[in-house]
């Protein structure tokens, strides 16, 4: 079956089996190889991307949900790496390994769309299926903060 | 003893007392013994001959669906999806969120598809989301559910026929039966269940008494 995704502003078609997880989909066929592989079962976050600017774990979405939508993955977020997320994991260095931060930003920045200033708990409760090994946590919130104009609180 | 437990065994105890087992069903022995993971017929309760004893009875026997841990952990009494058979909290951690539905970076349907996914044995089903909390069954007796599910104040505004539609025919109370993985599907079939929920509205769908039991 050939499946139609509009993958960061640009029109695909793939030919390939529409039960293949949307993540191998953006890796190994498109060769977006900025969303990771993490758990590969919904547990960690590391493929989070947006269907039509909502997170999915790519690793569980079958491509064929994102038949005739638009998935936006890291390298599509913003031109230059220029988005405020981005800007503040920078300045903040937030990442450690860095494995996790895509899936992470990704996450954030549905987020900061939906929440332009979200709380404390409104942070820990989107960002809860978003796990990092390196324990960046207290970073990864500080920087939500600094790209959402608000103090950076304790990190 | 795990808490769920707990007031099944209380039953358990109060009946082998030689307690009244209040207006539940008379003689639940007199019914056909099934296997925990098959559900009677309604043609089984046709000895009852009091319809609103027999009515009770069927209650009782779609609560072993209505109760079953692969129901009530989408059902929660908090904002907290449970899941497995212990119905521990959802891991990883997600909210009810303010339409059922999660918050943002962490809607059901981020991980849930329309149907299970067999390599990852994440469950799926078409418009996967909790029940309103209206519509919780966490810790709920038989006849605490079967109220609820008649009030529309609490059942999303649903004559009696579209209950017995919705739990006939609805596509996520059917993933109930088809749990995916390794999970324990609930007794029966979705059709067996429809059959004795429409026998129970049929009956004049009487609730069961509240220390009774399946
Ligand atoms: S790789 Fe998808 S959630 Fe872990
Ligand atoms: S930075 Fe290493 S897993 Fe998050």
């Amino acid at each position: 079956m050939s499946v139609r995704i509009r993958v960061n502003g640009v029109e695909k078609t793939l030919d390939v089996d529409p039960e293949m997880p949307l993540l191998w989909a953006l890796r190994d066929v498109l060769g977006l190889t900025g969303t990771k592989y993490g758990c590969g079962q919904a547990l960690c976050g590391a493929c989070t991307v947006h269907l039509d600017g909502q997170v999915v774990r790519a690793c569980v979405t079958p491509v064929r949900r994102a038949d005739g939508h638009a998935v936006t993955t890291i390298e599509g977020l913003a031109p230059e790496g220029s988005h405020p997320l981005q800007r503040a994991w920078v300045e903040l260095g937030v990442p450690q390994c860095g494995f996790c931060q895509a899936g992470q930003i990704m996450t954030a920045a549905a987020l900061l769309k939906a929440k332009p200033k979200p709380s404390d708990d409104e942070i820990d409760q989107s960002m809860a299926g978003n796990l990092c090994r390196c324990g960046a946590y207290p970073r990864i919130r500080a920087a939500i903060r600094k790209a959402a104009g608000m103090p950076e609180g304790e990190r | 003893m795990h808490q769920r437990l707990l007031p099944f065994a209380v039953a358990f105890v109060l009946a082998g007392c030689g307690n009244p087992t209040a207006d539940g069903p008379k003689g639940p022995t007199a019914l056909r013994k099934v296997a925990p993971n098959e559900l009677r017929a309604p043609s089984d309760f046709a000895s009852i001959e009091d319809t609103r004893e027999r009515s009770r009875a069927l209650f009782l026997e779609a609560s072993r669906v209505f109760t079953h841990p692969r129901c009530v952990n989408c059902h929660p009494n908090g904002d907290i999806p449970h899941q497995g058979m212990n119905m521990q909290l959802h891991d990883p951690p997600s909210v009810r969120g303010p339409d059922n539905h999660g918050v943002v970076g962490m809607e059901c349907t981020s991980c849930h598809q329309d149907k299970n996914q067999e390599l990852s044995r994440v469950p799926g089903a078409p418009h996967w989301a909790l029940a309103p909390i209206e519509m919780a069954w966490v810790g709920k007796s038989p006849r605490q559910i079967c109220e609820q599910i008649k009030d529309p104040k609490r059942n999303g505004g649903k004559a009696l026929a579209a209950i017995v539609e919705h739990n006939a025919h609805d596509a996520l109370v059917g993933w109930g039966w088809h749990p995916g993985a390794d999970r324990e599907p609930v007794p029966g079939t979705q059709e067996q269940f429809g059959a004795i929920v429409a026998a129970w509205a049929e009956s004049g769908a009487e609730c069961p008494a509240e220390g009774a039991r399946p």
